[in-house]
């Protein structure tokens, strides 16, 4: 395989990692609103995520850095490009992240019921953007000559960009309601189970279209995507299925697979390129001219073989370590 | 301003002000770690306490240190499109290789650390807090391997055709001379810094304690013992963290006169070669070549500084504008001469204090003593700001002491810049950054404070240094030793 090829591949999976790990820590953060009763409630919510989200969130940051390691251009022209969407996913991931660690630290109603509202704004904001900019790529952007962004608004947020954050956003809201149930017990778990069974119909409706979408953009749309948004779309329904029957576990599998497969049909629908240009086709870049030299890709390979591995089996004992499901109860 | 300073701007403020919070992490890190080692082999309850006690300091700068730390990432993309295409293949390859190394450990097992209390086996614990402190040295590493390379690029080619620096050789990347000197410089620093605060924090409850026996919370004579061994671990740590910035300041300063001599000439606005060169403690004036109005020089030190002998050559501001023209063409290749000039002192000076109280502490607490005096309060207040500012000064320094480059012979700080974003965007980021920064600056003192009056925390018999639960325990209804 070419190396630009494995590292668009490797930077899909870190993608899609993200979007799986930290979309059921959004998803949540969008249930402590609306769903979570009380206080004790909410803090059952987020400790069934406190020892993981700021491991789930890394994979982002390896996301971009090794995007701007195996593909500078990529990085540089994306990332100034969408400068305002990435300020606001910057907020809400800085507001989020304390918000996690300081609101048992003080001890006034107003003070946690402020942090309360960071937490869901910040969970909501990014699990929204994120999907945008994505889309983004997909659809590409007016780049001049020198690959630089060259439109304003209307070529980041269009139709089809908006579906796509609401896609990653509903796509959350689900896979962390999957988890609730999963690693929750008593009356929670039981509205958990309850709200993923109304979910599941709109999440499937949003993001068939969004897929379909993405497929007839193309006028031969690959293989590769087509069956990923089989999957998402079967998974979706089997993720359904499973809570219905009480199997929380395989409800969970069931939305990693559907975010998996979103991911595969938008990344497949992208390569050969990762961010064409909508002004004229010879702007845009592809893996062969946005990438680093051999060596540098070389090298990043020789990095990532051992530890990309390492980290997925740490991370899992950590899950493994936290694998008791909590309840009112357990809240000191 | 235009959106280069804007974004000059931006950049100097999120950087600084994360790098308030990455020595504070990584040195409490480390101390935290091993107090939770004394508590495993004594199992005094001593030991305990001062681990939750000062862990939990740890835990609130920890979040401050990590969201800020995204924006770093982010920003090289968003404002400085230019220089990422341009470093992209070298620079990179560090960025990414300090995430997928290094600050996964971090994140995944300082989650362990926090939550593991009472649910893991208490060697397993004590692994997660070593594993996070090992974690955030190799996050320095790889960060200042990258930062080593704008000041002093290495292991790379230029590509004429693509217009951009090239890898050849990683190795001389990761072992870059400046990395050498700066990774021991930073980390000693950064130790000052956790040091201080330690020795502050313990202090302050001794004095007062003294001052008021009666108000002393129960439990309170365990206080004052604990609180005095954190003392003289805290000085210590400052002690020998200052005398390692010292040294490899010192080691620094000659590596930087090798591949930056306009940055050392700056550093004492030494506009003519001289042999030997005296070094300013202080100078009246404007700095810009003109005679000073009052100046208090040491003779000989600038050339022992530079040069490791005292009447080695120095070179001075005006003999290497003439040089850089002549190798890199016509413009200004002097930085900002009052901000470096000013800045290597005051890292001196703040690092220089900070020793002093350090040292009076060990006196002052010899053979059981306790210092009660208003000053011990005074010096309590002041010590962790000291290392703080001293790191943020040298981080200032060094950083503009390498203006105008931005990678250092390669390329100048305005061609770095993205090419199609405009000042309002900038200036909307900035605005936000600047409003959301100060505000959590604010309140991480806050919270600091907050948590750091209160006497050491209870640890009986609920306070998490219980055996691991089982899973299929009959008390499994029994609520958590630790949720947020």
């Amino acid at each position: 395989m070419e190396s630009t090829t494995l590292w668009f591949l490797l930077i899909a999976v870190l993608w899609t990692g993200y979007l799986a790990l930290e979309g059921f820590d959004f998803g949540v953060g969008l249930l402590t609103r609306r769903f979570a009763r009380d206080d004790t409630e909410r803090r059952v919510l987020i400790n069934t995520i406190g020892p993981v989200w700021d491991g789930n969130e890394v994979w982002v940051i390896t996301a971009v850095g090794a995007t701007f390691a195996a593909f500078p251009e990529w990085y540089s022209t994306a990332w100034s490009a969408y400068y305002l969407p990435l300020l606001l996913i910057l907020l809400a991931l800085i507001g989020r992240g304390l918000a996690f660690e300081y609101r048992a630290k003080g001890d006034t109603d107003s003070w946690r019921r402020r942090w309360d509202l960071v937490i869901f704004v910040g969970s909501a904001v990014p699990a929204f953007v994120w999907g945008v900019i994505l889309a983004g790529f997909v659809q590409g952007l007016p780049l001049d000559a020198r690959h630089d962004f060259v439109g304003g608004w209307a070529d980041l947020v269009t139709p089809y960009t908006l579906l796509g954050g609401v896609v990653t956003l509903a796509l959350a809201l689900l896979h962390g309601t999957h988890y609730v149930a999963l690693k929750t017990v008593g009356d929670i778990r039981v509205r958990a189970r309850r709200l993923a069974g109304r979910l599941a119909v709109p999440v499937g409706v949003v993001l068939a279209a969004f897929l379909a979408w993405t497929l007839l953009r193309d006028d031969t749309p690959s293989r590769l995507a087509a069956a990923g948004a089989l999957v998402t779309v079967a998974a979706v329904a089997a993720g359904a299925t499973a809570i219905a029957r009480g199997r929380e576990g395989w409800a969970f599998v069931a939305t990693f697979a559907a975010v998996a497969g979103t991911a595969v049909t938008l990344f497949a629908a992208l390569f050969p390129d990762v961010l064409p240009s909508t002004l004229d086709a010879a702007n845009g870049l592809t893996t062969a001219n946005a990438s680093s030299s051999d060596y540098t890709l070389t090298v990043m390979t020789w990095v990532a073989v051992p530890f990309v591995p390492a980290v997925l089996i740490y991370q899992s004992w950590v899950y493994w370590m936290f694998r008791k499901r909590i309840g009112v109860q357990h809240i000191p | 301003m235009d959106v280069l300073d804007l974004a000059r701007w931006q950049f100097g403020i999120t950087t600084v002000v994360h790098f308030f919070f990455v020595p504070f992490t990584i040195s409490m890190a480390f101390l935290v770690a091993i107090m939770q080692s004394v508590w495993m082999r004594t199992k005094s309850e001593r030991w305990l306490r001062l681990t939750k006690f000062f862990g939990k300091l740890l835990l609130i700068n920890l979040a401050v240190g990590v969201v800020t730390g995204l924006v770093q990432e982010f920003q090289f993309g968003m404002n400085w499109s230019d220089f990422s295409r341009f470093v992209g293949d070298v620079f990179g390859a560090p960025l990414a290789m300090e995430a997928l190394l290094a600050f996964y450990l971090e994140s995944v097992f300082v989650g362990v650390w926090i939550f593991g209390w009472g649910r893991i086996p208490p060697k397993i614990h004590l692994t997660t807090i070593w594993v996070t402190a090992f974690g955030t040295l190799l996050s320095a590493y790889f960060i200042l391997a990258a930062n080593s390379f704008m000041q002093n690029p290495v292991g790379y080619e230029i590509d004429e055709a693509a217009g951009c620096a090239e890898l050849t050789d990683i190795w001389a990347v990761l072992t870059n001379k400046v990395l050498l000197v700066t990774f021991p410089h930073t980390i000693f620093a950064a130790f000052m810094v956790g040091g201080g605060v330690v020795a502050a924090v313990a202090m302050w409850h001794l004095v007062r304690g003294a001052r008021n026996p009666d108000d002393a919370a129960p439990g309170a004579p365990s206080d004052r013992g604990a609180f005095r061994t954190a003392l003289r671990i805290g000085a210590v740590t400052v002690l020998i963290g200052g005398i390692g910035v010292a040294i490899t300041g010192d080691t620094q300063g000659k590596v930087m006169t090798e591949v930056q001599p306009m940055k050392m000439a700056s550093a004492e606005a030494l506009y003519e070669t001289a042999q030997p060169a005296p070094f300013s403690l202080f100078t009246v004036g404007t700095l810009d070549g003109s005679e000073a109005l009052y100046s208090i020089e040491v003779p000989q030190l600038l050339s022992f500084l530079g040069t490791g002998s005292f009447d080695g050559q120095v070179e001075g501001i005006n003999d290497l504008q003439a040089q850089y023209e002549e190798l890199y063409g016509p413009g200004d290749y002097s930085p900002n001469i009052p901000v470096t000039y000013w800045t290597f002192r005051m890292m001196i000076t703040m690092g220089g204090l900070a020793g002093l109280i350090a040292l009076w502490q060990l006196w002052a607490t010899r053979r059981g003593r306790v210092p009660a005096s208003p000053w011990a309060l005074r010096a309590a207040a002041v010590l962790p700001v000291l290392p703080l500012a001293g790191n943020a000064f040298g981080w200032i320094f060094t950083e503009m002491g390498r203006q105008p480059w931005l990678v250092f012979g390669l390329m100048r700080t305005e061609s770095g810049i993205s090419p199609s974003t405009s000042a309002t965007t900038v200036f909307v980021s900035l605005a936000a950054f600047t409003v959301l920064y100060a505000g959590l600056t604010w309140l991480w003192v806050y919270l600091l404070l907050r948590h750091a009056r209160p006497g050491l925390p209870d640890v009986t018999p609920t306070g998490g240094d219980a055996e691991p639960d089982q899973p299929d325990e009959a008390d499994a209804d029994k609520p958590l030793s630790f949720a947020y």
